[in-house]
């Protein structure tokens, strides 16, 4: 990202988690700001989350930053915090300007206020732009989820009733609403250079959502399969959103449980269906990624924030995901990614109603008779494989033919030439061969899947209508009276 | 008439916005008897813009003070804004297109006066005949013949000259047979599914009356049929109204089959949508893609969007429930509605589709719209004659062919491996099955194609599309061939709005087509390095 830089320095003041539990222990935060100014703006900020770097932006020298909301209460002020404001917006050569988003929306922002948090003040603050994007809560997120799978589970709806209910579920627009706010961020960034401080309420849900979107609009590298784990490890996992207790890995409140990571995953799904060329990684990544944040079977998701994962030893004791998914990385390839593309610089999403689209590979993973029988997305891998396999092998052959040429030097017969080569034709073509037949087994397993078993595709009931009984000559007297009748 | 008689300002100078993507063109308009031409000037690098007038359906005009701005709303569904120099003579542009637009002649209609360069007339004409399915048929079977009692279309109007029916019933008695069918559509072969053994054949509704009269030579037709399978086969009779709809149909002459009197087949009701309401949620359902700057992100809940997709699932599911019919339980299936030139069509093509690998091939496709829809006696002037932007009362206008297009489209979304076309093909002949250069889908039914001499005064559609230079848009890169049905899953989760012909001129150039460009490059890299090699390991043995 290129920090430290001239702006922008290492802090150690969270080395001992002395002043913010829930971060980590390295903090990066503006040059000029001060160790006591950044004790005393967390001491303004819910759960002492005060503002620090989430991603700099080395070409446009903007920054996206984040914290959590102030206690400013109706009036409350704190010089440190508006200090370390100015210092981000200085920090920022170009644009002296700075956003601050507030994610909730506006009335929920104002309640804040009266339990002694809330928003900031535009008056306070010099230079900042005061801006609602009005994501709901986790309550409402997980309610809606709830919603949608209802209609989901439900067989035999009518096409009204299914669409009325996955409209009624508000899935769709709460998608849409952190997309929106993601995007709203990547244009501050892009066009007018501004830096952008993000915060919802803890800064530990929305904000996440926000900054990790908003990076991976902004920076091709997050979309890349390692790049997309380090974004992953920097904006949840070390920034202390609260997997263990989202997720529901223990026996905890209910109430604490949402699928705000979900939410961010289908973002992201979104974005590789609108770009199919930009992401390294496939759906496939993003459904294992999904699968894990629940298994509890690698230590990367357990516990709620770093502080918690040191005390519990998770380094030392569990696995992480992250080799795992390197090992099986061929899965997980987007054959059509074109890395180098000038196009995807900076990903600029449309959010128009209709590109928002229900994901049904993954809230109906497990009901195979839902989806497509057959895979573009295998065929095109194989073929890209057994391309390069065989322009290699064109290469070798053409390198074997210019050594062969090349031996020779009195440049005499071609009949020699004919004869280095010969001996050797016969075991490149079997090899050849070799990898041809290796290949095809592929493709017939991906056609024997279609020879599907209706009874899969529910229709069972036509099952039934055909089998009913058959009226013999008995019944036919039985018509004949009903038809007089 | 003349068409120089309904052009009053031949030329004009313009400006074209063809949506919000494309650059606005700027030249001399000009209106001829078939087509509107925007020329931008010598000395402009852009090429001269045409478009059909039969394409227009719509036509919209506004005068200001010293120009008038003209928009036209397509048949394919795309809208264009002209605006004009000069208030007369937008006027009366306006006006010419408006009469030129809406010609009934079909003598005079551009088919007729249409000579591309490298297709000679009447050369793809003889593609599809009867005759030649026929032939397949009867390597498979004996048990059916090739008849040509509607040599000169007094048997039904709306059928081809020969039609396929059981060898054991004779041309008199399908004569009589067809009294007894509305329209004179007695029972034909529409598919033999060779594996079971079993047939598809289509009709139109009996003329049982509220009398329940009867007609020996229907029920022998019918039994014949059975016979021809296996001894003690079933059959199925498919009806596509609701049963009440059925019973109604008694009281002006129609009907369905007594149970008493044809026996071995039982009568399942699928009601389809058709005529006029499917017109309708047509129409809703492109003004709901119309208005998406001020609508909501719910948009596709509106009752508009899907309608739409409770008819192309109700289709799927008829089609299913047809093919399943004679694939799984082995028995014939017979599909009529009531006049049996819309969702019968739809039905039996769809079947045909799901279980017959070839007619999901380029030709096969080809052959089966040919077959079961064009000679079938798919009314398309009347079914066709308006699209969604129309403001004229519809009264024959359905779209029922473009709904089997979106359940085609539907399948191979499904099966994207299993279709050696792709979407550009069903783009192509939603086009031209609306308004078209090329004569295939003029007239109603081959009777009137005949009189107006089609076939030997236009080109076909097919000539058209097979030459080389289109393949690429209309062949789906990952075709391999199956051998197997495919069964599409009907549930709601499973269908999707056909985005790239509802939104196709109202969403930006997706990177998704960028993303299929890369595909036809991988495929046809494949096939480079495929014939690359060959040739390095059979120049080596020669040397």
């Amino acid at each position: 990202m290129g920090v430290p830089n001239s702006n922008w320095q290492l802090s150690d003041a969270n080395r001992e988690y002395k002043i913010c539990e829930t971060y980590p222990r390295e903090l990066y935060v503006p040059r000029i700001a001060s160790k006591p100014i950044i004790v005393g703006s967390s001491k303004f900020r819910s759960k002492g989350r005060f503002p620090v770097l989430s991603y700099y932006h080395e070409h446009k020298e903007a920054a996206i930053c984040r914290c959590s909301q102030p206690l400013s209460g109706f009036s409350a002020r704190c010089l440190e915090d508006e200090h370390l404001l100015q210092a981000i917006s200085k920090a920022n050569p170009v644009n002296r300007y700075m956003y601050v988003m507030d994610t909730r929306p506006k009335l929920n922002a104002i309640a804040n206020r009266a339990a002694g948090k809330g928003y900031e003040n535009e008056d306070n603050y010099s230079n900042i732009r005061f801006q609602f994007v009005g994501i709901e809560n986790i309550h409402v997120m997980r309610s809606s989820l709830q919603k949608l799978l209802e209609v989901n589970g439900t067989k035999g709806l009518s096409v009204s009733d299914f669409y009325s209910g996955l409209e009624s579920s508000g899935w769709l627009r709460h998608i849409k609403a952190v997309m929106d706010a993601a995007i709203f961020l990547a244009k501050a960034i892009t066009v007018e250079s501004a830096s952008v401080l993000v915060h919802c309420s803890d800064g530990w849900d929305r904000t996440s959502q926000v900054c990790s979107l908003g990076s991976l609009l902004l920076d091709s590298y997050y979309r890349t399969i390692k790049g997309f784990m380090v974004l992953i490890e920097k904006d949840w996992i070390s920034f202390g959103h609260k997997f263990s207790e989202r997720c529901g890995h223990l026996d905890g409140d209910p109430k604490e449980v949402s699928p705000v990571f979900t939410q961010f995953l289908e973002c992201v799904w979104h974005l590789t269906e609108q770009f199919p060329q930009a992401f390294e990684f496939n759906e496939a990544f993003l459904l294992q990624i999904h699968e894990h944040i629940h298994s509890c079977q690698f230590g990367n998701f357990l516990g709620n924030c770093q502080k918690e994962r040191e005390e519990l030893k998770l380094k030392e004791k569990t696995y992480s995901l992250w080799p795992f998914l390197l090992d099986d990385q061929k899965k997980y390839l987007n054959p059509l990614y074109t890395s180098k593309s000038p196009k995807f610089t900076v990903l600029e999403p449309n959010t128009v109603s209709f590109n928002f689209k229900f994901w049904r590979n993954m809230y109906h993973q497990f009901d195979r008779t839902l989806h497509p029988r057959q895979s573009v997305f295998n065929i095109i891998t194989n073929m890209n494989e057994q391309n390069k396999q065989l322009e290699k092998d064109i290469k070798d052959l053409e390198s074997k033919i210019k050594q062969c040429k090349n031996k020779p030097t009195d440049g005499i017969l071609t009949k020699e030439l004919i004869h280095s080569v010969h001996p050797e034709s016969p075991t490149l073509k079997t090899s050849l061969c070799f990898k041809e037949q290796t290949l095809l087994p592929v493709n017939h397993a991906l056609r024997t899947i279609e020879g599907s078993n209706p009874a899969d595709n529910r229709y069972s009931e036509y099952a039934e209508e055909f089998s009913k009984s058959e009226p013999g000559v008995v019944s036919l007297e039985y018509g004949v009276a009903r038809m007089t009748c | 008439m003349e068409f120089s008689d309904l052009i009053r300002t031949g030329r004009a100078q313009a400006k074209l916005l063809r949506g919000p993507e494309a650059p606005p063109l700027r030249g001399t308009l000009c209106l001829t008897g078939h087509h509107l031409l925007l020329s931008p000037g010598p000395q402009a690098t852009s090429e001269l813009w045409l478009l059909l007038l039969r394409s227009v359906d719509s036509i919209e005009k506004r005068v200001a003070s010293d120009s008038g701005t003209i928009t036209l709303r397509c048949k394919d569904l795309r809208v264009l804004q002209l605006e004009i120099e000069g208030v007369e003579a937008s006027l009366d542009i306006a006006r010419s297109i408006e009469a030129l637009s809406s010609l009934e002649s079909v003598i005079t209609s551009f088919p007729f006066f249409y000579r591309p360069k490298g297709l000679r007339l009447g050369d793809a004409w003889h593609f599809h005949p009867p005759e030649r399915y026929y032939k397949r048929v009867a390597r498979e079977t004996n048990a059916w013949r090739l008849s040509e009692v509607n040599e000169d279309f007094s048997v039904c109007p709306s059928y081809p000259r020969a039609v396929i029916v059981p060898r054991s019933v004779d041309d008199g008695a399908l004569a009589r047979s067809a009294r007894f069918r509305q329209g004179g559509r007695f029972p034909v072969l529409s598919y033999h599914h060779a594996p079971s053994g079993t047939v598809l054949v289509r009709s139109s509704q009996p003329l049982t009356g509220p009398q329940k009269r009867r007609c020996a030579e229907d029920e022998e037709l019918l039994r014949a049929v059975l016979a021809g399978a296996r001894p003690g086969a079933r059959g199925f009779i498919v009806d596509t109204r609701s049963s009440q709809a059925a019973k109604q149909a008694r009281m002006t002459g129609g009907g369905t089959e007594a149970k008493a009197a044809y026996p071995g087949w039982k009568r399942l009701h699928r009601p389809l949508e058709r005529g006029q309401p499917l017109q309708e949620s047509f129409v809703r359902l492109v003004e709901a893609c119309g208005d998406l700057q001020q609508s909501t992100d719910s948009w596709l809940r509106r009752p508009e969007g899907c309608c739409w997709l409770a008819h192309v699932k109700e289709a799927l599911s008829a089609a299913c429930l047809a093919a399943q019919g004679m694939e799984r339980e082995g028995a014939c299936i017979l599909v009529h509605g009531a006049e049996g030139t819309d969702s019968t069509l739809l039905v039996t093509s769809l079947a045909q589709l799901i279980l017959d690998p070839l007619s999901r091939t380029m030709a096969g496709f080809q052959e089966l719209v040919e077959r079961e829809w064009i000679q079938a006696g798919h009314p398309f002037q009347l079914r066709c004659a308006h699209s969604a932007f129309s403001h004229a009362r519809p009264k024959h206008e359905a779209p029922t062919f473009l709904l089997f297009l979106d359940c085609v489209w539907q399948l191979g979304r499904q099966f994207p491996l299993s279709l050696e076309f792709g979407e550009g093909l069903l783009l192509a002949l939603f086009e031209h099955a609306y308004a078209s250069p090329f004569g295939t889908f003029l007239c109603n039914s081959e009777k009137e194609r005949c009189l107006c001499e089609v076939r030997t005064r236009t080109h076909s559609l097919w000539s058209g599309l097979n030459q080389p230079k289109e393949q690429r848009k209309l062949r789906n890169p990952l075709y391999a061939p199956n051998p197997l049905a495919i069964w599409p899953s009907v549930e709601l989760q499973s269908l999707r709005l056909w985005q790239g012909l509802f939104l196709r001129w109202i969403r930006p150039p997706e990177p998704s087509e960028v993303a299929w460009e890369k595909v036809w490059q991988i495929v046809t890299d494949k096939e480079k390095t495929k014939l690359s090699q060959p040739t390095v390991s059979a120049s080596e043995p020669q040397l």
